[in-house]
Formats: structure tokens, sequence, C-alpha cells
């Protein structure tokens, strides 16, 4: 196990050499990068070919949305290099409004994972030819696994009898959402709930 | 649509010329064809019986799992993974337990670690046998699926007694198992591991060198080591093209480093080896299932701290800390230190991955589901191109794809 860290952290010391790199971490084991955005083409294909690295395999790429951010969207590529049993995360931020350089040139693989990002996250992916929507439905609104889009999202869709069609129409809950606030009043209130004047004064 | 101009007014035509019909026309495949595996929409440019350019189109079985699980407690959001490849249900809990237990950094005792070994090995035997005998009927063998599905319904009544369910097993939870194994089952999946093998030998007397079956299957839907590297390719679909890489062997999780097993291997990367791997891979299951057997011993087989693991029914009975451990694992959860792991398994279908990232809650903050068929879906506009319809039946078949994994 020890030998496996030490490897990790040998690659750890290669890839700060490269060019492109913000900053690395070893985070549970896991070798994580965050990259810049504009010269992503350019740290992938090296990634991919320089033989300290040989991430021949691109096995992942996916969004997260911190909406408090600025630069709202992390772009998380989970690169494999099966010639010397490595993973490697690298991370780029990004906004609503930002490309994203596309690795489509340098695997493949990157396409229909760059058109579920955009599909589901609205990122983009600049010199993509291909930015279909992939997994919501055809002619799908919005942007899904944002975290301000809805759990229930906007429209339902029904067969109507009458006008012998699909129909969508707004969402009704016959019963609201139900949406249980977890935050364990050991752990989370500071203030218990008929308290406040107490804690008001202990502040002045 | 003939697309046939007169020489003549083709310019520069010498008379003389042979005039060449392009029957180019476009096929809709799918969504509801039983070769489509589920629901895949096909959209094939045909050029008279020959694909030029395939375009899948998914998402049909869309239902939003991730964003559903980010609405879930960790605990609630496993059984969402035995929806995903509904085929393989216990191997996809098992990425997710091994990704949540990371983030909690809690280790597994050992039985719980070796009964979800045999049950990931089961699993994947379950998954072979479905994905080889519904490849050979795509390609118009009947009598294996026949065979095949009676083997199956053994292996389902392992799954049922372990979990209480057939398919959605619900079973591997983080921090363990959700409970023992029953009186006696060791016993029967012993026997079961001993009559497997001639199953094995009957299915290939059917296949392996049916003349029917090879002219369908060799040299079809040929993908290069380089190629299935560059497009993503894991598991069985990777080790046909001749790459030794297995993730039990490679990065191995549980007891798969105590177990001796051979990886199978293919060479041409068509259609026959990548039934062959899985054939080979279904031996190599059934020794792991015996290892696991016999190196088994008693021991509990979840983490022994009621924050991550529910106490005994009777130790409720008479503890009031046992039953409000209970209360809050059911209602709240657990909560999960902030972080981030990329964690994956050797599903029977290739490399399965969890991203989990956690953000202190009792709720995963994301969770990236990393479906192994996505990438193998992607490819097959590579691997159908200037194939014959009937081959790309073949190739669908050979890639085995689950929607329910890559639409999520």
């Amino acid at each position: 196990m020890s030998q496996q860290a030490d490897r990790i952290a040998a690659l750890q010391r290669e890839l700060a050499a490269l060019s492109g790199i913000r900053a690395s971490a070893i985070e549970k084991g896991e070798l994580v990068a965050h990259a810049e955005r504009d010269g992503l083409v350019a740290l992938m294909t090296a990634l991919r070919d320089d033989p300290r690295f040989l991430f021949s395999q691109m096995m992942d790429i996916c969004g997260v949305d911190w909406p408090e951010r600025g630069e709202r969207f992390d772009v998380v590529y989970n690169l494999l290099s099966v010639a010397l049993n490595q993973r490697l995360r690298v991370i780029v931020t990004t906004d609503e409004a930002t490309p994203v350089p596309s690795v489509h040139g340098v695997w493949p693989a990157a396409t229909w994972w760059e058109r579920e990002a955009w599909d589901l996250f609205g990122i983009v992916f600049s010199g993509q030819p291909d930015l279909r929507r992939i997994l919501t439905d055809y002619g799908f609104e919005g942007h899904p696994m944002r975290k301000d889009f809805p759990l229930t999202g906007h429209v339902e869709v029904r067969y109507d009898e009458d006008r012998k069609s699909v129909v969508y129409e707004p969402v009704k809950l016959v019963q609201d959402f139900r949406n249980f606030d977890f935050i364990s009043p050991w752990e989370g209130i500071t203030t218990l709930p008929g308290d406040e004047k107490v804690h008001e004064e202990r502040e002045e | 649509m003939s697309e046939a101009a007169p020489p003549q007014t083709r310019p520069g035509a010498r008379t003389g010329a042979r005039t060449v019909e392009i029957d180019h026309h476009a096929i809709n495949f799918g969504p509801q064809h039983p070769a489509a595996h589920g629901v895949l929409r096909l959209i094939l440019e045909m050029d008279g019986e020959v694909v030029e350019r395939a375009d899948p189109h998914i998402g049909l079985l869309h239902r939003g799992t991730e964003k559903l699980i980010e609405h879930k407690t960790y605990i609630q959001a496993v059984p969402y993974f035995d929806r995903l490849d509904y085929v393989s249900p216990m191997c996809q809990e098992h990425a997710f337990a091994l990704a949540t237990e990371k983030l909690l950094g809690v280790d597994v005792p050992e039985r719980g670690k070796w009964i979800r070994t045999l049950f990931a090995e089961i699993t994947r035997v379950l998954n072979h046998l479905l994905n080889v005998t519904t490849y050979a009927l795509d390609v118009g063998a009947i009598t294996p699926s026949l065979w095949g599905f009676e083997e199956r319904e053994k292996l389902l009544e392992f799954h049922e007694a372990a979990s209480g369910a057939r398919l959605h097993a619900n079973y591997f939870r983080p921090g363990g198992v959700s409970r023992d194994l029953p009186a006696g089952l060791t016993e029967k999946i012993a026997s079961w591991a001993e009559t497997f093998p001639t199953f094995i030998d009957e299915l290939e007397e059917l296949l392996t060198t049916n003349r029917i079956w090879m002219q369908r299957t060799v040299d079809i839907g040929v993908i290069s080591a380089e190629d299935a590297l560059a497009w993503g390719f894991s598991g069985p679909c990777l080790r046909a093209s001749g790459v030794p890489w297995d993730l039990r062997r490679a990065q191995p999780y549980d007891m798969y480093d105590q177990v001796d097993f051979a990886v199978a291997v293919g060479r041409n990367g068509d259609c026959y080896d990548r039934y062959l791997v899985r054939i080979g891979e279904m031996r190599e299951s059934v020794k792991i299932i015996r290892q696991c057997l016999a190196k088994m011993r008693p021991g509990p087989v979840k983490v022994q701290d009621r924050k991550f693991t529910p106490p005994t029914r009777a130790e409720m009975k008479r503890s009031m800390e046992a039953l409000i451990h209970h209360f809050k694992l059911y209602t709240e959860g657990f909560h999960v230190p902030a972080g981030a792991t990329y964690t994956v398994v050797e599903a029977p279908k290739g490399e399965f991955g969890v991203y989990l990232v956690a953000d202190g809650t009792n709720r995963p903050y994301r969770c990236k589901i990393r479906a192994t068929g996505f990438s193998f879906l992607q490819a097959l506009e590579a691997l159908a191109r200037r194939h014959m319809l009937a081959d790309t039946v073949a190739i669908i078949g050979s890639l085995d794809i689950v929607f329910g994994e890559i639409d999520r």
C-alpha cells in the first residue's frame, strides 16, 4: 500500500512540472490536479503521450455545480493509465458562458461525455462539432443537473386522447414535494427555536 | 432514393461510362426492436444493405438517477444502483458502497468482504449468462437462451436467499452487507459450483464451433487495442482486443487480492473474441466462488459502529440506545465528511465508476455514475461502419449493452 502511495507521490512531482497545472493534491489516495482552462488540450495531449504519464484512457467527464461560486461549474476528467496503472483526476472550472476546450481530438470517447455535460449542466465545449443533447427528451429546455433546477422538473408529459398527441403541461403535484431538513439540531443550529432573544443578548 | 444521374449531364462524363446506382437511405432501428436490447434508437444511414453511418440516440430510459440521489440519504441511494444495470445489480451497489466507505473511512469486516466478493462473482456469471445467450438469440440461436435462463434462475435464487429479492437486491450497503447469509446457502452455492462448469461445456458445444455462429461473429466488429483504449473501452470488450487489463487484478478491492484467478484475454477484438472472453470469465468466476466459500469464516458482516449500520431487531427490543440509532439511521442517515472520490469496480461489463462528492451533510452533493455501456455504444459508429445491417445486430449483442445503465 505504501508502495502505491510512493508511486502516486512520484507522479505528483512529475505532474507539477507540466505547464497548465495550477495545483495538485493527493486526496484519499487519489491524485487530483486543478488545471488552467486555456491550455487544456495541450495539457491533455501531453498527459496522453508523455511516457511519464501515458493516460491512454479518458474514462469519464462530468460536471459539478457549485452555484454560490463565481465560476460555478467544475468539469472533472477522470483519466486512466493502463500502462502505468495510475489514475488522475483533472479539474477545470468554468461558468455558464465560458467555453471549455473540447478534448474529443485527444480521446474520441470524450464526445458523448461532453454532450452529456452540455445537456445536464449547460457547460459549453468549444471545438466540439457534435454538441447535441444526449440524455434528455427531444426539445427539452433547461439543464436538469444544475442545483437551481427543481427535482420535479418544469413540465410533465401525457398522451391526450382528444388531441391524439402527446402534450406537455406544467407540473402539478397532488401532494407538495416533501423536503425534510435533516440538519441535526445537535450539529447545525446554534440558536434553538424560541431562544433567539437569549442569544441576541449574549452576542451583545 | 436512387440518385442515378444520366451520364450525359455530368460534366466531363465520357460516353460508355458505367452508371452506378446509389441506393442511399436512412432507417430507424428501434427503439422498440428486440435486438436493440432495450430502448436503443439507432439512425442508420444505409448504402444498400451496408451501414454508412450509425447514430445512436439514447436517453429514452433516462430517469434522472443522479439528480434523485442528490435528494436522498446515502442509504436510500443504494437501491437506485440496482436499477441501473439491472442485469448485474450487486456489482453496482459495490461501487457505491466502496465509494461511501472510502469517504467515511470505515473498514468492512472480513466476512462482509468475502460475501461481497462471492456475490460480485455470482452477479458476473448472471450477467454473462444473459449476455451470451441473448446475443446468440439476436444472431438466430434460440436454444442457448432457454438453457441459460434456467441456470440464471438458480443464481437468482441465491440472490433471493441472501437479500430477499431476485433482482433489486439492495444487499451491499455502505459498511458491509445488509445481513448474513442464511443457513445452508453456502452448501447450495458450492454444489451449484460443482455442476456449472459442465453447463458451460454444453453451452460451448452449442456455440463455440458452431458454423453459423462463427460466420456471424468472426471478424465482425473488429476493434484494435489502440482504438479500444481511445474509445474508453473496459472489461471484456477491452480484453477481447488483447489488453490484459482487469481492475480485480490491477487495482484490487475487497478480497480480490486473496483469490487466485486468470484473466481471460482475446486476440482479435472481434465479436467472436468478446464472446470467448465472457465464456472464459465465467469459468474463472466459478473458481473465485469456490475460493470464497473455502476461505469464508464466521464473523460480523458489517461495520459494528451503530452510526453507520443498524442494530439487530433483538437488540432494539431491549436497548433504548439501539432504538435511537435505528431511528436516526433510517430518517437522517449518517453524515459523510466533505471530500470526493472516484471509485471503480470491475463490473461484469467493464469499469463501473462512481464519482461521489460529499459536502458533510447526510446526502451526496454529487453522484456521477460512470456507465460502462456508454462508451461502448459511442464506439458503435466506428464499429458498425461498412458492415451489413445484420452485423450491426451482432455487434450490439457483443457489446453487452443495458439501457438502464447508459441512460441512468
